[in-house]
């Protein structure tokens, strides 16, 4: 049989594979891809690099406080427990990191190119490879298994302490949605979340149906240690999000919608401001709609509540005041509540 | 009429009628904007995405220096939202997407052999219409851009918090892009179905077109759904209905339909990617990639699972537990074929004899980077972890590791092994070098970093922070990281752009390639193939120069035995 060579050569090129075959002698690989001279040069700069990035962890890690690799907590069980869920699978993800790493970084480095080696032909391998299918399922398994088994304790509130806030403003929620987890024996601080742009609004319930005459600030909400408090989360405008990472995970503010979430500040963390902000794009001074929650002791709260109660009152006394005074025709047209709290 | 012969040893091609008619081939630019050729389409979609890619880092440069300090005001909070919003709607819409579609225009008839698209007019619409898209998109800044977020989420995107015609401009983006996606998936499901080479049945398709068949099969689920959502805000916007609109329609409403195609956007993105990576790896590991079949298999489960795993994003809106666990297991079951994709690229490096040339060091880093990307991924699918992380600096690390550490580097190793083929030319090797360790090192000190930003409670999408714990000092150290990273990215345009003319003369195999890409000149003639090879593998380049060897018996490199 005639050499046929022509028929395989790329089309209307004039430089055939036979050419190419017979300048190159026998037992190199082409030009363009013989090994250069940086080898060596790239095995030092790639050490060099690894051991760079190492220290580099190092000094981060002996730097920065404990939430370099970690989520905030110790304001809430709720967020030591997604904390400590959060630790579980980090352990695996680091075994699974420097595993998988650690045979790649391997193979790139035991494999390269050497003269006179030889690839070896594999195919596949059934059985490795159904192998690390069912090993990744059965991870993922132990995952889900360890995520279902903390899951009770993340989303249900627990009591208040004994030695928590009982005063106004706890109230037992009757026939509560179903995502508004109440603790077993049903008492818990109520406050509704209202987010507005670019405000929070905290609405403290006072056991009646009339939102008007209730407790309420801006920004700021404080609230009593050892008490369970479960928030109501609304918005009057766009979506918002409610997060304060130290007491647990974020819960979108949608119109329309009602949120709900809970936490509990513990005795000892009385006299702590835990900040946080929204976390959902809500306009322009998104950045600057921040919320802090302020821990006080029961004793402390009630006298908190009972002021802000006087002051709201003695404010709605003035607005009217002022209002008879700047529009005498109009007095009867407006109300003590509706003066301050035009939105329920 | 020539004697076909079908043995099972040829591979002589069948034979065809090449044309009727030879016409004189236009030059200069209008031969650019006339064209129905699948090449020059592929070239126009890789520099056009190109650039917008460009103008999509710039932004981040911007917004990267506006954060490299608390409470800094050197841009304003419009401008600020304004640049997130062009910077992710350019990145996914304008540059990711569509450069696979460039190489998937380029590559995927050439490795198939045929002699373009099914539909080449049709082929050179959908490059018209992204071009489109970008420049209506564009056009916006010079009036009042987009300040909604990539997402756009309802109420904000609607017209009472948002009156100006951003948000128009960019429903205009994605029906103008989605149009050219659509048009471009059916082009590219018809070609690969009906176009393939003979012998090249389902099993011997390379890796790289079979991700952009399943690329091209989730378009056209996908697309359809953000087409009509964003058509419903349009009239929501405009024409008084309320869709969206809190108490008459719903604002969740618009987060599933956003997320029933923002998902499977993200497999869009990464498949083609895999596709590549699945393509270099072989050819300079100089070994058989492992398990094709697994690989193939794996690619269709992702994109299956993909559809099916949206609100995953939407962990943190009033929904109830089943859903909430329900996207939690789905999500937790497309981390199984990923893995397996991960284990069989290992696998294929494993035993082998890895030549370090540009294309492998980027997949290398690909390897490296996109496995932190899928691992963090996992603590995101644990909705009640997910509670602590969704919409902070966590969430952009993650995806940043899964889109520009997957795609990005992925793209960049694409660039570096077809460069040859696409100009004639050798990328320089020592530029390719400098440029992947600069970009390795910039990327990770830019997004590595911003793990624990989210972690220490820094929500995204804001303009400003103050300076609580370290997160000024962990701003900085990504603000660095991003010029590092952006100068590694300069350094790869230079190196392209310099080895246009500079560059050695490549020959039509440099690379010693598996695909038929790489059995026509270097550039491809406007028929690519004279003759069809009869295909007898997956790697219907390595039996053709058996066959060369066989022949004539000289043996035209060292990974093959000399047979006597």
């Amino acid at each position: 049989m005639p050499p046929r060579t022509r028929r395989f050569s790329p089309a209307t090129t004039g430089r055939a594979p036979r050419d190419r075959a017979v300048r190159r002698p026998r037992n190199t690989i082409p030009a363009a891809l013989a090994p250069t001279a940086t080898y060596p040069n790239l095995r030092r700069t790639l050490l060099a690099a690894l051991t760079l990035a190492g220290l580099g962890l190092l000094v981060f890690a002996g730097a920065a406080s404990a939430d370099l690799l970690t989520p905030e907590s110790g304001g809430s069980p709720n967020a030591d427990d997604i904390d400590t869920l959060y630790k579980i699978v980090l352990v695996l993800a680091f075994i699974i990191f420097f595993a998988v790493e650690g045979v790649l970084v391997y193979s790139l480095v035991k494999y390269r190119h050497r003269k006179g080696a030889v690839a070896a032909q594999i195919h596949g391998n059934t059985r490795l490879e159904i192998g690390w299918t069912v090993g990744a399922a059965v991870l993922l398994v132990v995952l889900g298994g360890v995520t279902f088994a903390m899951l009770g304790d993340i989303r249900n509130p627990p009591d208040s302490d004994a030695a928590g806030y009982d005063g106004p403003g706890v109230v037992q929620v009757a026939n509560a949605a179903s995502g508004d987890r109440q603790p077993p024996n049903g008492k818990s601080l109520r406050i509704q979340v209202n987010g507005q742009q670019y405000l929070w609004r905290y609405t403290y319930a006072d056991g009646d149906d009339n939102r008007l005459n209730n407790v309420f600030s801006y920004t700021d909400m404080v609230v009593p240690t050892g008490t369970t408090v479960t928030l109501e989360i609304k918005a009057q405008d766009v979506i918002h999000s409610w997060w304060i990472p130290e007491l647990g995970g974020k819960f979108d503010a949608v119109p329309g919608h009602t949120n709900y979430t809970w936490f509990k500040v513990p005795a000892d963390k009385a006299g702590t401001t835990f900040r946080g902000q929204c976390a959902e794009l809500c306009g322009r001074n998104h950045a600057n709609m921040l919320a802090n929650v302020r821990a006080v002791t029961p004793e402390e709260f009630e006298a908190w509540l009972a002021g802000k109660k006087r002051a709201i009152e003695t404010g709605n006394r003035d607005v009217v005041e002022q209002r008879k005074q700047l529009f005498p025709t109009e007095e009867d047209q407006v109300t003590e509540d509706s003066a301050v709290n035009p939105t329920p | 009429m020539a004697v076909v012969d079908t043995t099972a040893q040829s591979t002589t091609g069948v034979p065809q009628v090449l044309a009727s008619k030879v016409e004189r081939p236009s030059e200069g630019w209008t031969s650019w904007v006339t064209t129905t050729d699948h090449k020059k389409i592929g070239i126009m979609y890789i520099v056009t995405t190109l650039v917008f890619f460009v103008l999509g880092g710039i932004e981040a440069l911007m917004m990267r220096l506006q954060l490299g300090a608390a409470n800094n005001t050197l841009l304003s909070p419009e401008v600020y939202n304004a640049l997130f919003t062009i910077h992710g709607t350019t990145m996914v819409f304008l540059f990711v997407v569509p450069i696979m579609a460039g190489f998937g225009n380029y590559f995927v008839p050439l490795m198939i052999g045929a002699r373009d698209m099914s539909f080449p007019k049709l082929n050179a619409l959908s490059f018209w219409l992204l071009l489109s898209g970008g420049i209506v998109f564009y056009a916006s800044i010079f009036f009042s851009p987009p300040e909604v977020a990539w997402t756009a989420y309802a109420p904000l995107s609607g017209a009472a918090y948002s009156p100006s015609g951003g948000v128009d401009a960019w429903i205009f983006l994605v029906h103008l892009t989605g149009l050219s996606s659509l048009v471009g998936a059916v082009n590219f499901y018809a070609t690969i179905a009906h176009m393939r080479a003979p012998g090249m049945g389902w099993g011997r398709m390379p890796l790289f077109v079979w991700t952009i068949l399943i690329y091209a099969i989730l378009l056209i689920l996908a697309l359809p759904v953000i087409a009509g959502a964003a058509t419903m805000l349009l009239t929501d916007r405009h024409f008084g209905t309320t869709y969206f609109v809190p108490g008459q329609g719903d604002p969740l409403l618009w987060q599933h339909l956003f997320w029933f195609f923002g998902h499977p956007e993200v497999y869009i993105m990464v498949l083609p990617a895999f596709g590549i990576i699945s393509e270099v790896l072989p050819v300079f590991a100089r070994k058989p990639i492992f398990g094709y079949k697994a690989i193939a298999a794996a690619t269709v489960v992702i994109a299956f699972l993909g559809l099916l795993v949206w609100a995953h994003h939407m962990f943190t809106t009033p929904s109830p537990s089943v859903v909430l666990i329900f996207f939690m297991l789905s999500s937790f079951l497309i981390a199984i074929p990923t893995g397996v994709k991960m284990f069989n690229w290992i696998a294929t490096l494993w035993r082998g004899t890895i030549v370090f040339k540009p294309p492998l060091l980027f997949a290398a880093a690909f390897l490296s980077l996109f496995l932190i990307g899928g691992i963090s991924g996992i603590f995101l699918a644990i909705f009640p972890i997910d509670w602590q992380l969704h919409d902070t600096y966590f969430v952009v690390a993650h995806f940043h590791y899964v889109i520009v550490g997957g795609a990005v580097f992925a793209i960049f190793s694409g660039l570096y092994y077809w460069f040859p083929k696409m100009t004639g030319r050798m990328p320089n090797e020592r530029l390719a070098q400098i440029s992947l360790v600069t970009m390795y090192v910039g990327f990770t000190m830019t997004f590595l970093i911003q793990h624990s930003l989210g972690l220490d409670g820094m929500p995204r999408r804001i303009y400003e922070y103050q300076d609580i714990g370290n997160l000024e000092l962990y701003n900085q150290i990504s603000t660095a990281g991003s010029f590092v990273l952006g100068i590694g990215i300069f350094i790869s345009f230079y190196n392209f752009i310099r080895s246009l003319k500079k560059g050695a003369v490549a020959g039509p195999d440099p690379w010693l390639a598996n695909t038929l890409e790489w059995f026509t000149p270097s550039p491809p003639p406007q028929n690519n193939f004279d003759e069809v090879p009869r295909v007898r593998s997956i790697e219907p380049m390595k039996d053709i120069r058996r066959q060369v060897e066989r022949q004539s018996g000289i043996v035209s490199d060292d990974r093959e035995p000399a047979r006597s």
